[in-house]
């Protein structure tokens, strides 16, 4: 007869090693995702920069300058930060500091926004410009798909610039992009073009024939300042 | 919703890292214990043994495997052999009737009853205090019986050993997945065999002492899986099952996906249906690690296993749609991907970690599989046949097994 006995300190043993073991996998987590939050930190602070940079050098000097300042197009940068922090908010979890870098990003956004609208009314610079507001706080399927089909634009027409807002940051900066153009939360997604309000979801064609319009406006605008200098 | 099944999902990681941690101190507490002998064994007592041989259908290999027990280092006087033709429709009664002149085989022919009966019909005409079984498509090492007759020597108590089974032969790739795997077996059977918590004494080769039989009464249909059932009862009496690491015995494996499917399809019903029919044996002290570790780690193979699957599915069905999905909105649009790859998007999540950790123990365990067989430190290319393979196809052999429980239909042998 087998006399079972079960060492219970052994199976106590193998549950510290195993627990060990998740503990170590969570710390290089932890060590990798803090990384990454790193660089994310430092890509918005060199961002931060180049915005605060632009700024002055356009304070500072005159009409004349148009030429530099055309060249210190942050959108490119500005949309891979924005992809990383997406990437970040679905792989790193909802943590404060992903939270933080998100209330940073819309901020810079909105400085960038301002910032090159101004350049291109005086410059003249070929561009239009898209407020997106969506939400993820609910299951919004209607976003995704506006996701698609801005992102699908933004290929199209590197000209235009999309940025992007959560409804639910908790920013007075965004909040007061809400107010301006009195986003509700029950009729996201919701977009901001030339001044429009749309809401619910755009179709490709419908806010392609936007963009456009936009872009002509511009060049009307263009041609009429140089008649207006020509005489 | 998503956090339930997050959840889930690391109970289940959890527990798969335990078993392997589990497995991995049993070896560091029994390394120095396990032996590989070179060269002829020999016993200080030679007791008669006689070995059954079921055969149906098997014209092709019956003789090889019967030539297999002739050559054995064991004494012929003290060894007998049954051979039992169950209803074979080819030439295996001609085959086995050749064997008729010799003064230790017995044959016999009886009408189609399946393997149980065919072990019984040999186990009423033993008369040896040892008696194992040969599955005619295996093939004994002429070591292999002396080396399992050691452990009966030394322990009394022992009432069965198992030997280690290789694949014969390997020539497609799936029986190259199934050499890593089986050298995997003999590392978790020999690690079972040290707590005294073995749950099949297989077809080929096991031999047991006689006395076993007549206690606890001869083999029982079991859901096509007798060699499982017998160890179930043996664990349920307190029977002591051993496993003889450096007893090989060659047997062929399935070579196709499809005879695959079936012999796994088979042992998990087996397993399944075995363990309903002893629910009782489960989380019970006085049945030691069988209770606590060998079933419930077995359960929760099939459970974690069913669950990744589904994981698998949906994510496959998930990412097919958003491909849909955009490819309504927006039309077919080439990928914009950045020519420079970026660091920051590799996956760091801690379960990815943890997943390397499995893998790490489960190459361990093949490795040390096969030295336990070879004693040579070795690592193969089969392994990445193993893991892929088995990966993609066990979740359907075992989901197959839990339906053909719910809807009580029974898998065929072949």
């Amino acid at each position: 007869m087998q006399k079972n006995h079960i060492d219970w300190r052994k199976y106590v043993i193998v549950f510290l090693i195993t627990l060990m073991l998740f503990l170590s996998a969570s710390y290089v987590s932890n060590y990798f995702g803090n990384k990454k939050i790193i660089q994310l930190k430092s890509i918005q602070d060199q961002i931060a920069i180049d915005i605060l940079s632009s700024e002055t050098q356009f304070s500072l000097l005159s009409e004349l300058s148009c030429k530099n300042i055309s060249d210190s197009v942050l959108s490119r940068e500005l949309s891979e930060l924005g992809g990383k922090l997406e990437w970040g908010q679905e792989n790193l979890g909802e943590t404060d500091e992903v939270s933080y870098l998100k209330k940073y990003y819309s901020l810079l956004q909105i400085k960038d926004y301002l910032l090159m609208k101004k350049i291109s009314e005086r410059c003249k610079v070929k561009s239009a410009f898209i407020l997106y507001f969506y939400t993820t706080a609910e299951n919004c399927s209607l976003c995704e798909k506006e996701g698609l089909v801005l992102t699908a634009l933004r290929n199209k027409y590197p000209e235009l610039r999309v940025y992007s807002f959560d409804y639910s940051t908790d920013l007075s900066a965004v909040k007061a992009m809400l107010d301006i153009y009195k986003i509700e939360d029950t009729k996201l997604p919701a977009l901001v073009i030339d001044g429009d309000l749309l809401t619910g979801f755009q179709s490709t064609e419908e806010l392609e024939a936007r963009v456009k319009a936009s872009f002509k406006l511009q060049e009307i605008d263009i041609s009429n300042d140089t008649t207006s200098t020509k005489n | 919703m998503a956090s339930i099944s997050g959840a889930i999902f690391y109970v289940f990681i959890f527990l798969t890292v335990y078993i392997q941690v589990f497995l991995l101190v049993t070896f560091l507490e029994n390394r120095k214990k396990i032996v590989i002998r070179k060269g002829p064994t020999k016993l200080s007592r030679y007791r008669g043994v006689t070995i059954i041989v079921p055969c149906w259908n098997e014209e092709k290999t019956i003789y090889h495997t019967v030539r297999s027990i002739l050559d054995l280092n064991y004494p012929q006087n003290k060894l007998k052999i049954i051979l039992v033709d169950d209803g074979s429709t080819d030439g295996t009664w001609n085959a086995i009737k050749k064997f008729d002149k010799y003064s230790n085989i017995k044959v016999f022919k009886k009408e189609n009853g399946g393997k149980h009966t065919a072990l019984n019909l040999g186990l009423e005409n033993t008369d040896t205090p040892f008696v194992g079984c040969l599955d005619a498509d295996s093939f004994a090492d002429k070591e292999s019986l002396v080396r399992i007759m050691s452990y009966f020597e030394v322990d009394e108590e022992v009432m069965a050993v198992a030997p280690s089974l290789i694949v014969h032969n390997s020539k497609t790739f799936v029986q190259n997945a199934q050499k890593v795997e089986y050298y995997m077996s003999v590392y978790i059977k020999k690690m079972l065999g040290t707590i005294g918590a073995i749950h099949v004494t297989p077809g080929p080769l096991t031999i047991f002492r006689k006395k076993v039989f007549d206690d606890l009464g001869p083999y029982r249909s079991a859901h096509t899986t007798e060699d499982m059932e017998i160890a179930y009862r043996m664990q349920k009496n307190h029977y002591k099952i051993e496993h003889c690491n450096d007893a090989y015995v060659y047997t062929n494996t399935p070579s196709t996906i499809k005879t695959l499917f079936k012999q796994r399809l088979r042992w998990i019903y087996g397993f399944i249906n075995n363990t309903i029919d002893y629910r009782d044996v489960i989380w019970k002290k006085k049945y030691g690690d069988f209770s606590f570790f060998t079933l419930p780690a077995g359960v929760l193979a099939i459970f974690s296993v069913s669950y990744a699957f589904g994981k698998v599915v949906y994510s496959a069905i998930d990412f097919i749609y958003s491909k849909i999905l955009k490819f309504q909105t927006v039309g077919f649009q080439p990928n914009h991907v950045t020519n420079n790859f970026d660091l920051f998007f590799i996956n760091t999540q801690s379960f990815i970690f943890i997943v390397m950790i499995i893998y790490a123990l489960l190459v361990f365990s093949i490795i040390m599989g096969r030295r336990m067989v070879e004693g040579k430190w070795n690592l193969s290319f089969d392994i990445i046949y193993y893991i892929s393979i088995f990966s993609v196809i066990a979740p359907f052999w075992l989901l197959k097994a839990i339906f053909n429980t719910v809807t009580s239909k029974k898998p065929a042998w072949r």
